[in-house]
């Protein structure tokens, strides 16, 4: 910082205009910058704490990073993960599809689909997501048949077990899809909702059809405040899907218990766990960025750089700066 | 390219109404447009001129009367003594027989200039994407913007963008143009642009209805000036007689006000 004040006071010195004895020239003069104590000390404990935490991700035998390891890529984890994933992709996209519907209803003219896809929507955030997937694993008890039929009597063309029908897999798709649409709905709704009403108006004057003003005119221009929201939904969901275990699908989570449950390393193969989360979060994370991006295009004069635009930036900065400062020296000391 | 407006778009209006909340926006308002005619609108603000507008092209519904454009309803068909509400398709089609320019522009913020404007003849199915494209980019050199075709519209200053709105509303072809206040939301700096391409329109064939303030404007380009207030036509007639020697008190006042 000094070297750098003092170089300024060298480079101005030989500029510097001859002025009547007694007239300061402010322009000529170095510049202290103001000292932040507070931020130092409070960057010093932050940085204190971490590098403590981060030595006992080292030391602390606890953690068993060799059991990580081991376990990490284990076929039963990563069939574990693989029904994670699939769970999160049906049910939000089915989650994500029945959202939109009901998002429309919502904002139909029809007060009997409105309020229709309204109580919809206050049943599924009103029920626990834990209660509502152990109803549907349930469900048998309730009905124990399924069937195809005259309406509202018992008598069935078609008629299949309930228990063979809604299995553990098909209890978790709908516990999860229509609570994720409940959500996904208001979501949606919002987006559209922030949608200036000239633009519907616009479109509709240009005579262009109702479904085509919905996705091309209303929703791309819906999603740029729907992907921030969307994607929580989406990281949520893949966090959720933990709570699925209690009806013994073998998922991650419920993987990772029965292994501890067998060679009691807990915190080992939870470490495991929440590592694949992660990865999977940050994975998520970067995508969001991405379709961020290309929705903001026209909202913005010029699109914000990729992280991999800037970084090659913040280099070609670095480089030319090296080039320059031996050719500054030199005139500096001429 | 050559862009070819039709010598058509009389327009009917008889017997409008319309209330909000019990309010009369619109009481009885009749009225005739030539085709190829230049029709001004003068009112004091809520006086129910863009309401009147708006029920040209349908956008807004009325409560009594009807409007007409080359004999075919608007929202409604007449068969056997009774008028059948149109469906959306029809609605539409008859739609875009009038084309529309807002005050805000409301054009497509997340579409370049030239997507803005083949937008409705490809969704319409009339063109295919390049011929679509080709009328744009001649609309686009109609309206002086034929460099800015990708540009998007927060890239460009209000005055372009309104004329990129005139060029999306003469892409259908148009028999009737509908201006809403074009140069009200624009820096005074702008606003002559803009009028340079609707007087350029004046004359080609397409009956356009004005809604605006400036006076001048429409005292140069106008056939006929109409004056409304409190949802009724006080007055019409040539721009002279209206603007020049106003017969209805309230119409001198109104002139008084913004001249």
């Amino acid at each position: 910082m000094t070297q750098i004040d003092a170089k300024r006071g060298l480079d101005t010195v030989a500029e510097r205009p001859t002025r009547p004895a007694g007239a300061v020239d402010f322009g000529a003069l170095p510049v202290v910058r103001s000292k932040h104590w507070v931020r130092w000390i409070l960057g010093a404990l932050v940085v204190f704490v971490v590098a403590q935490l981060v030595w006992t991700l080292f030391t602390n035998a606890g953690y068993g990073w060799p059991t990580v390891a081991k376990y990490f890529f284990s076929d039963a984890i990563l069939r574990g993960l693989g029904m994670t994933l699939t769970l999160t992709v049906v049910a939000g996209a089915i989650g994500f599809a029945i959202g939109s519907l009901l998002a429309l209803m919502r904002l139909s003219k029809s007060p009997l689909l409105n309020a229709f896809a309204w109580s919809f929507i206050w049943f599924f955030r009103s029920v626990p997501l834990l209660v509502q997937i152990l109803v549907w694993f349930n469900l048998g008890y309730l009905y124990p048949t399924i069937g195809l039929g005259i309406p509202f009597t018992t008598d069935y063309f078609v008629e299949a077990q309930t228990v063979t029908l809604v299995s553990a897999f098909a209890a978790a798709v709908l516990g999860l899809s229509l609570n994720q649409a409940a959500y996904s709905a208001e979501i949606i709704r919002g987006g559209i909702l922030s949608v200036d009403a000239g633009q519907l108006e616009a479109a509709a004057a240009l005579g262009i059809p109702q479904a085509r003003r919905i996705t091309r005119i209303i929703l791309p221009q819906a999603a740029r405040s729907i992907i921030p929201n969307a994607f929580n939904e989406i990281i949520g969901l893949l966090k959720g899907t933990s709570i699925i275990s209690v009806i013994a699908l073998a998922e991650l989570f419920y993987v990772s218990q029965v292994i501890y449950n067998r060679n009691q390393q807990v915190i080992p193969l939870l470490l495991v766990a929440v590592l694949w989360y992660m990865i999977l979060t940050t994975v998520l994370s970067i995508a969001q960025f991405y379709v961020e991006r290309y929705y903001s295009r026209g909202s913005a004069r010029v699109l914000p750089p990729t992280p991999i635009q800037r970084a090659k930036a913040w280099i070609s900065v670095q480089w030319n700066r090296l080039e320059d400062e031996p050719s500054k020296k030199a005139e500096a000391s001429a | 390219m050559t862009i070819t407006l039709e010598k058509q778009g009389h327009v009917e209006i008889r017997d409008v109404s319309k209330s909000y909340n019990g309010v009369e926006v619109l009481s009885g308002v009749s009225l005739t447009l030539e085709p190829g005619e230049v029709v001004t609108i003068l009112g004091p603000s809520g006086s129910g001129k863009s309401t009147l507008l708006r029920t040209i092209n349908h956008l807004e519904t009325v409560d009594g009367g009807w409007v007409a454009i080359d004999g075919e309803l608007i929202g409604y068909e007449h068969r056997h003594g009774k008028l059948y509400e149109l469906k959306e398709r029809k609605v539409l089609r008859r739609r875009t027989q009038v084309g529309m320019v807002f005050q805000s522009f409301n054009l497509f913020p997340h579409l370049t200039a030239i997507e803005n404007i083949v937008e409705a003849p490809i969704a319409l199915k009339r063109l295919n994407r390049a011929d679509a494209r080709e009328l744009a980019l001649g609309l686009l050199e109609k309206v002086g913007l034929a460099d800015k075709a990708d540009s998007y519209p927060r890239q460009l200053s209000g005055g372009q963008q309104q004329r990129v709105a005139i060029a999306r509303a003469l892409a259908l072809q148009p028999k009737v143009l509908l201006f809403d206040e074009p140069t009200s939301a624009l820096d005074p700096e702008l606003v002559g642009e803009v009028l340079d391409v609707i007087r350029e329109l004046a004359g080609l064939g397409t009956t356009l209805v004005i809604v605006t303030h400036e006076i001048g404007f429409a005292r140069e380009v106008s056939d006929r000036v109409v004056f409304i207030d409190r949802g009724v036509v006080l007055e019409q007639g040539s721009p002279a007689e209206v603007l020049g020697a106003p017969q209805h008190p309230r119409t001198r006042e109104f002139l008084a006000t913004v001249l």
